[in-house]
């Protein structure tokens, strides 16, 4: 188990200079950071000037080193919207996201994972039927077009929930169901395939044969053995949920770090986007180290391995 | 016990029929929408803006769905976004197919190091939230149709290659395999004669159900404000437009968002469908 | 009075026409301390009778009529919640595959008390005394520190040793043994029947051992039941079939078997292959393979006829000693 920890942990750093290399290269290699900088009336000389300043006559890989270099002390520059270093203000705004990420991924678990185990026990039934086809259906839904919906139901006709911003829990609300649709169907519908591929095993008509109830035999036997998988697709999931996460904040104006980062592409703010992405890239790899330790509690096998 | 069949209902007949309608369906629009749209949709008619569709009190024929903010007809613009939108998701799909399945095939037929390298990457790429490269990538480059499906085709490989994989490895333990090995056959015409032509029915499943979460991601991309900029009538263009003007004009954004869902909706019938027929198992199970 | 009494039992299963019986009309008994053997070969329905008998058949198969007496309760009449007191507690079953039976995320320890909880009031400490007691009875080596191991950690042969201790820890009166040695190394069968064997004779409880093979039959039962296609064809003490089989299918089985002691010939096969279910004949069901077969035989089915003491068998022309 350790040894299993220590290779995960090992990944996070490479993981994370690819993502950063990969940012870097694609924001350096397209765009002329200097044109930001400079004003149109700028002298060739000025300009040759602030080039060097920034270290752009120097090979790529060169800047990239100085670049690591400054991101291990935690600089990322100095954003261009706001003026003052990048990491703070993509910190400032994390608290918003953390918020709203982790209120959506718990709905989305929660409910997903209950209504999976429902339809898997009613199978074929009436309840089965409306869960599974809602689940299919939520597939093929653009989940912010339901955010626009449920804007629209919610705050402008019925005006129970405000239509953006942040404040009280109302305003958590809308945001959170919506980021939630994006996982919701996905984790039924793994739930509860997996709930009836564990049904079948043999070791739940050991269980039955001990004489155990129908509710035991699912809670004890059938459930714990059936998490794995579900916990593992949760795993492959965090990107996605991240880049919801994104689209969830441009519709409702959440001030988190993915309404940060749009802004910031728009403004060619280049510090702030790569920090943005620095601090998603670690909340990912996090997460998943997370769902890993969750598997190996639950599964000896993995544990032991 | 008495369970009543209701997911009979969902015949896997069912939905392949109703999903290849739908398909064929929109893909005719595509193709005809210059000659069946009733109005050109960059054609502004000011006199005309914000006209509710034909069922509401203050509709009228000339606009049946009605026109957004600059009068412009809805029912021709989202003819238009048709084109786009099975455009790019056809083409990006292809574009991973073909990256994800050579990918995939190498790894599980050669392997040890490619093995190694091809998964792991895949495994890494996975984990990263790939509408996060794509923001990036099509904010830098800017967004035109060809790096829409450049980006999105890039974005998509690894669920060919690992599923790919997974066949190829299975695969290559079968007798039929050893045997043309024996014949001296090489690597490329073992994957490509042998293993490749087993691996179709699956890869037109998986790419069939791609195709409508390409669609998904360029509506995505669009309503960022990262796909074709406006004027163009993409769908993502009219939900974003659509969503400002929710008070006002509900009816853009709830237009355009039914049709990306019966689009994708039909795709996705179809491929489960497809699925279902192929794969014996699933077919018990659900 | 006997502990089991199965009558006309009829366990049906949905085709694609119709349904199917894999259990067609089976009677038997069985009493206290006595071993009964059930033999044959795959999809004659020896599995399904078990299964039956717990009732744990799988949906969308069904008891569809019969009765089976255990104790003198009629069990097909008990309601669900009476029935679970019966399984694990009365009666107990053991499966073929040791490491599938098994929840890969309990201990084994937590297994064997399960039952316990399920069916007694012995507090936690008190039942993993008895859960102890138990491993050790059938020779786990080291039961205490394996007890909190998990089934992964032990081998096929251990694994088995654990399902018997799962299944004998509440003393029930019936044991049924689904093919548990099958999956088994051929040395690791022997340890396992040997144990068995001790474990029958020291509670005096019924064992039902469910095999296609011989060889394990010969081993442990004290009487056999032969089934083909659903039905019983010749139910006999375990030396009389052995050496003196009155149905052709019986005789068909001892004769296929590789004999060591012999020159080498080919091996005896019995010609032709188990009907398809929708191909069932209508009379003897054994007949169009059988070498004395005749139209009386299509007829109709043969009932058991009674040849000997304990010995039955159902066929109108049953082989004779010196046949």
């Amino acid at each position: 188990m350790i040894h299993h920890t220590l290779r995960r942990l090992l990944t996070i750093p490479l993981t994370l200079l690819l993502v950063t290399f990969v940012s870097f290269i694609v924001l350096r290699v397209t765009g002329d950071p200097v044109e930001i900088f400079l004003d149109i009336n700028a002298t060739e000389e000025q300009r040759q000037i602030l080039v060097a300043r920034l270290h752009l006559d120097e090979p790529l890989l060169l800047q990239f080193a100085r670049f690591l270099g400054d991101v291990a002390q935690g600089d990322f520059g100095v954003s261009l919207q706001f003026g003052s270093s990048a990491m703070p203000v993509v910190i400032d705004r994390l608290g918003a996201t953390v918020q709203l990420v982790g209120t959506a991924l718990t709905l989305a678990f929660v409910i997903g994972v209950g209504a999976g185990i429902v339809a898997a026990i009613w199978k074929d039934g009436i309840a089965d039927f409306t869960i599974s086809g809602i689940a299919v259906a939520g597939q093929s839904m653009p989940s912010f077009w339901l955010g626009i919906l449920l804007i629209q139901f919610f705050a402008l006709h019925l005006h129970w929930l405000p239509t953006s911003g942040t404040g009280g829990w109302e305003h958590l609300v809308l945001p959170a169901v919506t980021l939630a649709t994006f996982l919701l169907p996905n984790f039924i519908l793994i739930t509860r395939t997996a709930m009836l591929e564990t049904v079948n095993e043999l070791y739940v008509t050991t269980a039955r044969a001990k004489g155990a109830s129908e509710t035991l035999v699912m809670l004890r036997h059938v459930l714990p053995n059936a998490i794995n998988p579900v916990l593992s697709f949760l795993g492959l999931q965090m990107g996605r949920l991240m880049g919801g996460s994104i689209i969830t904040e441009a519709i409702f104006a959440w001030p988190g770090v993915g309404s940060l980062m749009i802004k910031s592409i728009f403004q060619r703010d280049v510090p702030i986007v790569l920090a943005g992405i620095f601090v998603m890239a670690i909340a990912i790899v996090l997460a998943n180290l997370v769902v890993d330790l969750l598997q190996s509690v639950v599964d000896p096998r993995i544990r032991m391995d | 016990m008495m369970r009543r069949r209701f997911s009979r209902l969902f015949d896997r007949r069912l939905k392949i029929a109703l999903g290849a309608t739908i398909v064929i369906g929109v893909v005719l629009m595509a193709i005809l929408a210059p000659l069946i749209a009733p109005y050109d949709p960059y054609k502004q008619d000011l006199m005309y803006r914000l006209q509710p569709p034909v069922w509401s009190d203050l509709g009228d024929w000339k606009h049946v769905l009605g026109t957004d903010n600059y009068g412009r007809d809805l029912l021709s613009r989202l003819m238009y976004g048709s084109r786009l939108s099975i455009m790019v998701g056809v083409s990006s799909a292809l574009l991973s197919a073909v990256l994800g399945t050579v990918l995939g095939m190498l790894a599980g037929y050669k392997g040890g190091r490619f093995e190694q390298v091809i998964m792991r990457f895949a495994d890494a790429h996975l984990a990263f939230p790939e509408i996060l490269l794509a923001i990036l990538i099509i904010a830098a480059i800017g967004g035109s149709a060809l790096n829409l499906i450049l980006v999105l085709g890039i974005s998509g490989w690894m669920v060919y290659a690992r599923v790919m994989y997974n066949l190829t490895r299975s695969l290559r333990e079968r007798p039929f395999i050893e045997a043309a090995q024996s014949h001296g056959a090489s690597d490329a015409y073992i994957i490509g004669r042998h293993i490749f032509p087993q691996l179709v029915p699956v890869l037109t499943v998986v790419a069939t159900l791609q195709v409508a979460q390409m669609i998904l991601q360029e509506t995505a991309l669009s309503f960022l404000g990262l796909g074709l900029p406006p004027p163009t009538a993409t769908w993502g263009n009219m939900l974003a437009e659509g969503r400002d003007r929710l008070w006002a004009a509900p009816w853009i954004a709830n237009l355009s968002g039914l049709a990306i869902i019966i689009v994708v909706w039909g795709i996705n019938m179809l491929g489960n469908g497809l699925r279902e027929q192929l794969d014996p198992k699933s077919r018990e199970r659900s | 009075m006997a502990l089991l009494e199965v009558d006309q039992l009829r366990t049906v299963f949905p085709a694609v026409v119709g349904e199917f019986a894999a259990v067609d009309g089976v009677s038997f008994s069985l009493d206290q301390g006595e071993v009964l053997g059930l033999v044959g070969e795959s999809g004659s329905g020896k599995s399904v009778t078990a299964f039956s008998l717990m009732r744990l058949v799988s949906p969308p198969g069904d008891i569809a009529g019969g009765s089976i007496r255990f104790d003198g309760q009629e069990l097909l009449a008990l309601d669900a919640r009476a029935m679970r007191r019966i399984r694990g507690r009365q009666m107990s079953m053991i499966f073929q595959e040791p490491l599938s039976s098994l929840n890969p995320l309990h201990s084994i320890g937590r297994q064997v008390m399960e039952p316990l909880f399920l069916h007694t009031d012995l507090s936690r400490a008190e039942a993993r005394k008895r859960a102890l007691a138990m491993l050790d009875r059938v020779c786990i080596p080291d039961a205490s520190r394996r007890f909190d191991d998990y089934p992964h950690q032990l081998s096929g042969g251990l694994r088995q040793r654990v399902m018997i201790a799962i299944a004998l820890v509440c003393e029930p009166k019936l044991l049924i043994a689904d093919e548990p040695t099958t999956a088994l190394d051929v040395t690791i069968q022997a340890q396992i029947l040997d144990l068995l064997r001790d474990l029958q004779r020291d509670t005096r409880m019924a064992m039902l051992m469910i095999t296609h093979d011989l060889g394990v039959v010969a081993e442990v039962a004290d009487r056999i039941n032969v089934m083909y296609a659903g039905r019983i064809v010749e139910t006999a003490p375990v030396a009389t079939l052995f050496k003196a089989p009155a149905h052709p299918y019986s005789a068909g089985l001892m004769r296929s078997r590789p004999d060591l002691t012999q020159e080498r010939k080919r091996l005896v096969t019995i010609p032709g292959t188990v009907p398809a279910p929708h191909q069932m004949p209508s009379g003897c069901r054994f007949a169009p393979r059988c070498a004395f077969a005749n139209r009386d035989c299509q007829a109709a089915q043969p009932g058991l006829r009674h040849l000997a003491p304990a010995h039955f068998a159902a066929c109108i022309y049953p082989l004779t000693q010196d046949a």
